[in-house]
């Protein structure tokens, strides 16, 4: 596949390493010649001077003829032009923008990309991860779905601890998926399983109904 | 009318002052508080530090009740973000954006942006002007 990646700083560099690596044909656009100079030391002669923005670049990198367009700079406007020109231009089949605010989400889906990735929120739930106390963790969004991966401790004290998975009303349109007990033995949520403090829950859920499920899981008996 | 306007530029600066001497109700946001300097002193309007492609700052300049916005930064993409967010999230009755890259221009304009593009309209006024200018011999 022809892949364009536009914006070439740690995250475009990464990405075009490992689509590279990948075996695609990548073309890298960076609009400052100072990091173009860098990136091609890294990178070789897969990278293209020019603001991904316009155009007339997007023309000489060969958009036309491009399966999919990263959009991965560190401005969200900038990321959302470069896949609204990719789209309305250039007829590129699916277009990925970076976000930074992750209240950008909903207007670039409005707007016709076709996947976000917001950088933010994924360094947010990776540091929740790390802390001690972590009710509950946003792991993945299933784009287009409304649907999120989430991760629930169940403390020692929970008022679930004993019921069976059958028993649990949660939240509508939540499921549990796997437990992965203290031991890490993982345990697919069969509806006979019983909850035990320091169970690991592994669920999906609509983003509106996490409190709810968190709630549930994680009140004190 | 309620107006906001986004950018405190020149020509953000200047419309602001137009429009509240007319007895409009305006706001003007700017990234920079600096920017307001440009305002007249005895601009009646509302001047608000942020940034108009953030969700919240619009709401903050009375996005949700404002008749018009305007995006007029420096940025072509900031301008154009920002002009959907109000036509697309808000809902805002009249909105335009300014883009000065002609061929960006062209395409807002096909997709239902409201646009103006100075590089375009200066050009063709430039253009006007000397065909229309009487001709001086020393």
């Amino acid at each position: 596949m022809y892949m364009i990646v536009v914006g070439g700083g740690k995250v475009g560099l990464a990405l075009t390493q490992a689509l590279l690596a990948s075996g695609h044909e990548v073309l890298c656009l960076e609009i400052d010649p100072h990091r173009c100079g860098v990136l091609t030391e890294e990178l070789g002669s897969v990278v293209f001077r020019g603001d991904g923005c316009e155009a007339a670049t997007l023309d000489e990198a060969g958009a036309a003829r491009a399966d999919v367009l990263l959009a991965v700079t560190g401005d969200d406007e900038d990321n959302l032009v470069a896949c609204q020109v990719a789209k309305h231009r250039f007829k590129v089949g699916r277009t990925i923008a970076r976000i930074n605010n992750p209240k950008n989400k909903t207007i670039f889906q409005l707007l016709g990309v076709d996947a976000t990735v917001n950088s933010t929120e994924i360094i947010m739930a990776q540091i929740t991860q790390e802390l001690p106390v972590h009710p509950l963790v946003a792991l993945l969004s299933f784009s287009g779905m409304g649907l999120d991966l989430v991760h629930v401790e169940i403390p020692p004290d929970a008022r679930v601890i004993g019921q069976k998975l059958s028993d649990l009303s949660l939240p509508s349109g939540s499921t549990i998926a796997l437990i992965i007990e203290a031991d890490k033995t993982v345990r697919l949520a069969t509806p006979d399983l019983a909850l035990r403090g320091l169970d690991e829950v592994v669920a999906v859920t609509h983003p509106e109904n996490e409190d709810a499920l968190r709630e549930i899981l994680t009140s004190p008996a | 009318m309620r107006v906001v306007i986004m950018g405190c530029g020149r020509v953000g600066s200047t419309l602001a002052a137009v429009l509240a001497e007319g007895g409009h109700e305006v706001t003007i946001l700017d990234t920079n508080p600096d920017a307001f300097r440009r305002l007249p002193r005895n601009f009646r309007g509302t001047a608000i530090v942020g940034n108009g492609i953030d969700e919240g700052a619009l709401r903050r300049a009375g996005i949700e009740k404002a008749d018009a916005f305007v995006a007029i930064t420096q940025g072509d993409n900031r301008n154009v973000m920002a002009a959907q967010i109000a036509q697309r999230i808000f809902n805002v009755p009249r909105v335009f954006c300014r883009i000065y890259d002609p061929i960006r221009y062209e395409m807002y304009k096909e997709l239902g942006v409201e646009t103006l593009s100075s590089t375009i309209v200066m050009s063709q006024l430039f253009h006007e002007a000397i065909l229309k200018a009487p001709v001086r011999r020393s």
